[in-house]
């Protein structure tokens, strides 16, 4: 299958790669429909993230059909089409249990590092480093999804990728930060920076009762 | 999670180290767990296997550096259920060592703190050397990561991994 590698510093290559294989009872593998990139990919790319290997496929932004699953896998079948978030969760640790899901203490497996630089961990990330697990990321033909019990999520409805790959990571992400500032209705928000992530912020912002939002960005190719 | 060294590692003789982890498991299921010895290799990457060798004894293989490999008979020198289980190898071994394992209720209901000691007393020569034999090229991240892998065994039911997935080769 073709992959996007990472190789170093401003290097990345579309490769012919192994497809994934199910390496866990609970794993699932889906052919990728919609994969992004997202800005932190960027920080990838410039080399600012430690402990990339040579060969790391990248990608935390992608959804797709189930095409195989593991035989502890319950809810999901060959055929469903799955949104997956950027961040894989256990479901099962003291974070998971109260929905902190991307603290979640079990996915990443190779915290050690993580560790030691910021306190604690992350949960294990697709195609984001050794740091955050060391998992193949999602700009890829297929994809391992490991605890596909937890993380993904099944589409029922008939919208197109277009509107749901933004869930995967953006969304949440501007949603988020609209959601800290405990918006009230009536509220005038100002958000500063316009680029995707500050567009899904003015949007929560008025989900969430904002009676006008303030948006403010210099002038770049990102407004 | 949290884990922490302890302090006074003693690099000029016996080497000891301290790890920490809060389990959300019972003390008497985190007990049951490590008493099999035998399931060792699933969660401490460094062991190849810990076979039983009669009463409270037990058989150890590890990964020496390169492809070597080292082995050591230990003894079983504590047992308290849902409390403690300790380990000493036996007179003979390469490289000389000790370990135990504590379980104590983790505040308002968190589980259980698992405390693991392990030292080891390298017979002259490098220390570094007999570490890796012994825990590997990292001591401290070993025990980390095994401490961490025996938790997600216990918490999920797996270790997690990455072994065998996809990549690029060029």
């Amino acid at each position: 299958m073709k992959a996007l590698c990472w190789y170093g510093t401003r290097d990345v290559r579309v490769e012919e790669v192994p497809e994934p294989k199910i390496l866990a009872s609970d794993d699932i593998i889906i052919k990728t429909s919609t994969t992004a990139i997202c800005g932190s990919d960027l920080h990838l790319y410039h080399g600012t993230v430690p402990m990339m290997e040579k060969g790391d496929i990248l990608g935390h932004e992608f959804m797709g059909t189930v095409v195989e699953k593991g035989p502890d896998v319950k809810d999901l079948q060959a055929g469903d089409r799955v949104i997956i978030p950027f961040a894989i969760s256990c479901g099962r640790c003291f974070f998971c249990k109260r929905e902190y899901y991307s603290c979640c203490d079990n996915t990443n497996h190779k915290s050690y590092y993580s560790k030691k630089m910021n306190g604690d961990a992350t949960a294990g990330i697709f195609g984001y480093s050794h740091l955050m697990g060391g998992y193949a990321g999602g700009q890829a033909e297929y994809v391992r999804v490991p605890f596909a019990n937890v993380g993904p999520a099944k589409v029922t409805s008939g919208l197109d990728d277009d509107d749901l790959a933004m869930l995967t990571d953006a969304f949440p992400t501007g949603y988020m930060a609209a959601e800290n500032c405990n918006i009230q209705p009536g509220d005038t928000v100002a958000v500063w920076g316009c680029g995707p992530i500050g567009q899904f912020a003015i949007r929560s912002a008025y989900l969430l009762g904002a009676h006008e939002v303030i948006a403010i960005a210099i002038p770049s190719p990102a407004v | 999670m949290n884990t922490q060294s302890a302090p006074g590692t003693d690099n000029t003789s016996d080497v000891q180290l301290k790890k920490c982890v809060t389990i959300d498991r019972t003390a008497e299921e985190l007990y049951e767990k490590w008493k099999d010895f035998s399931s060792f290799p699933l969660f401490m990457e460094h062991l190849v296997s810990v076979r039983p060798a009669g009463l409270n004894r037990t058989h150890w293989i590890a990964k020496g550096p390169g492809n070597t490999k080292v082995e050591w008979d230990a003894a079983t020198t504590a047992d308290t259920p849902g409390k403690v289980i300790a380990w000493k190898s036996l007179p003979g071994a390469d490289v000389p060592n000790e370990g135990s394992v504590h379980f104590d209720p983790a505040p308002v209901h968190r589980g259980t703190r698992v405390t693991v000691t392990l030292s080891y007393a390298p017979p002259g020569g490098s220390v570094a050397r007999w570490a890796a034999m012994i825990f590997g090229e990292e001591p401290d991240k070993q025990i980390s990561d095994d401490l961490s892998r025996f938790k997600a065994l216990m918490e999920t039911g797996v270790v997690p991994t990455t072994d065998g997935q996809s990549k690029g080769n060029n």
